[in-house]
């Protein structure tokens, strides 16, 4: 990226001025190097949000933004549904409520080691991954309605967990205002077989260990302790959330001239947050999000029976569970004025800070913590909601590391049979249906987390508290 | 599968194209069929090698839209649907369009995921990079971002 163009406000935050179209500012955040190797889509995909009706103080992308469809990812935007603000389908992505879950076990490195390889075959076993994967659970039509409402509550419900687990969820577990009916049938029917599954590409789930501790304090309120094993899930709501992205996608695009919305880009396809379109996706949305809180709480119910197995002691309590693909309605300060307002991330977590109203009551004096996922052989960190008010980004935080190489690019210069090899060499089991898709997601291919994780610290979108690393990936 | 018409110096093909996290599927052909069947097999090859892939069923899909654009979002994503709740693959289509009414036909197997070895499922055909026209050698372009 040019960097010419851009403010320096800080070492790690830069701003382009609203100009013609672009109604507010855009931020990035990021030092000096990460956003000179960000892709300049992400600075024009950032400005056409900046043009978007309705938004409120800025267009920011966070240290991990890359190219993306519509908004780019790691792009976080809100909007007033008084001035006229939309919702949009492009800025939430196909994924809804894509996120992690960090359990933890109790359990330290040493106790892994004996039966590590058998624990790895049997979650490879247990947890479906990969494309073609089907779930045992199959909804009928009121169990799929029941799940859309309920989220992880109804999935507990269903004896898939533990009551306790909800605390440990963003809203409880449960998204107000979602609305089935909102849900097509083809949304429902791509859905029936695929609860309890952890889909392709990114997402994994793996055994971690805590190899670095950055805020002794956070750490130990969360639980945290140097040498312990956690397990992260990282997944979404499936092809329930991919369909309803797909039909209002092309809805929001066909319907933006009705709605008087001019599209800088027709891949920023949105609609009035008071418009029937726009509350119609606004329901279904959150039926989405509840089908990935059921999603993951499915999973943990899995990965604790096996755990259970080999390990009877350990009884996975959930650290927390964030969703980094939504848009959320929330209050934040914006030039002294509390405002309701609809914040979109996408591939963007929220990062609220300690006595936030909306955090469960157990991180009321730390912030929440924010899980930064790596990529099978790079670290993951967790960090925690900043200390400092006003947040920036309205309370949001980075998800990842970003992608350095396309899949593509990827294929071409790895084997994922190399991969796998190359990574039990430094002590990490894959396990994975597919060796392809194992190349395209080879470490390689993704940038420093390390990086991204510092220019999150250094900016005050989150702050460090752990650094993970990888002892079992299985990976969809 | 559609064949290069006659005086068109365009041999059918499908291409990936490199897109920061996702990929981007273009389809080349001599006619606006061609390139959307060339395009829906770009879509297969993202996610596993369409020639080990056995013809061994048929579905049919019928997509309507205003233009040609959202005719290929709809096709593929009709395709991306099909695949996922059949749990298939496809290997090879053929397309007719018809005024704003595309008539389609793929034919694949189940996913066999020791043989396909699939690699990321696509979740949604997007308006990114979406495109349907004539190149300057006549050729049809159709193509777009998929997110997977």
């Amino acid at each position: 990226m040019d960097l010419s163009r851009l403010h320096r406000i800080s070492n790690w935050e830069w701003r382009l001025d609203p100009e013609g179209e672009r109604r507010v500012p855009t931020v990035l955040y990021g030092d000096e190097g990460l956003i000179a190797e960000m892709d300049e889509k992400v600075l024009e995909q950032t400005g056409h949000v900046a043009c978007l009706p309705g938004i409120v103080d800025a267009a920011y992308a966070m240290p991990d933004a890359h190219w993306g469809y519509g908004f780019p990812i790691g792009g976080v935007a809100a909007f007033d549904a008084d001035a006229g603000g939309v919702v949009s389908a492009g800025g939430v992505g196909f994924d809804i409520s894509c996120g992690v879950r960090t359990l933890l076990t109790g359990l330290k490195r040493q106790d892994l080691e004996p039966s590590r390889e058998a624990f790895a075959d049997s979650l490879f076993r247990t947890i479906p991954a990969g494309v073609g994967s089907t779930g045992k659970i199959v909804l009928d039509e009121i169990a799929m309605d029941r799940m859309l409402e309920g989220g992880a509550r109804w999935a507990v419900e269903q004896g898939y967990g533990r009551a306790e687990d909800l605390d440990r969820i963003e809203e409880h577990g449960c998204t107000p205002g979602a609305r089935p009916e909102a849900v097509s049938h083809r949304a429902r029917h791509r859905q029936r077989e695929e609860m309890g599954t952890l889909g392709s590409g990114n997402h994994y789930l793996e055994v971690q260990e805590v190899t670095a501790i950055s805020d002794d304090g956070v750490a130990a309120a969360f639980g945290l302790a140097l040498g312990d094993v956690v397990v992260s899930i990282h997944c979404g709501s499936r092809g329930l959330g991919h369909q309803i992205g797909t039909e209002f996608l092309r809805e929001m695009a066909l319907a933006a001239p009705a709605h008087g919305i001019a599209l800088p880009d027709l891949e920023l396809a949105c609609a009035p947050i008071r418009s029937e379109l726009g509350q119609r996706y606004l329901g279904a949305m959150r039926a989405g999000i509840n089908c990935a809180l059921a999603n993951r709480q499915i999973l943990t119910h899995l990965t604790r029976r096996v755990v259970a197995h080999f390990f009877p002691e350990a009884s996975l309590p959930v650290l927390f569970d964030v969703s980094h693909n939504t848009c959320k309605e929330e209050e934040h300060e914006v030039a002294g004025k509390r405002r309701r307002l609809f914040v979109h991330r996408k591939g963007a977590t929220r990062a609220f800070g300690a006595d936030h109203p909306d955090l469960p009551e157990a991180f009321a004096a730390t912030g929440q913590p924010v899980f930064i996922g790596g990529s099978m052989g790079t670290p993951s960190a967790i960090m925690v909601g900043p200390a400092l008010r006003p947040e920036h980004a309205f309370a949001s935080s980075c998800h990842g590391a970003g992608r350095r190489l396309s899949r593509h690019q990827a294929l071409k210069q790895w084997r994922g049979r190399q991969v796998v090899d190359d990574l039990r060499e430094r002590g990490i089991i894959i396990k994975s249906p597919s060796m392809r898709g194992v190349a395209e997601e080879a470490p390689g291919a993704y940038k420093d987390s390390t990086a991204v994780v510092e220019a999150a610290h250094l900016a005050g979108l989150s702050r460090k508290v752990a650094t993970l690393e990888p002892l079992i990936c299985v990976k969809g | 599968m559609t064949k290069p018409t006659e005086g068109s110096a365009v041999e059918p093909h499908a291409e990936l194209f490199a897109h920061g996290a996702d990929v981007g599927v273009r389809g080349v052909g001599p006619t606006r069929d061609a390139a959307f069947e060339q395009a829906a097999l770009a879509l297969t090859s993202a996610v596993t090698d369409p020639t080990c892939i056995a013809l061994q069923q048929a579905i049919e899909v019928t997509c309507e839209a205003p233009e040609d654009t959202y005719l290929l979002l709809d096709w593929l994503n009709a395709l991306i649907y099909e695949m996922a709740v059949r749990r298939v693959v496809f290997g090879r289509f053929a397309v007719s369009i018809e005024g704003n009414r595309l008539y389609g036909r793929a034919w694949g197997e189940p996913v066999d995921r020791a043989r396909h070895m699939p690699a990321a499922e696509p979740k949604g055909a997007t308006l990114t990079a979406l495109k349907v026209a004539v190149r300057d050698d006549g050729a049809w372009v159709a193509q777009c971002i998929v997110d997977v």
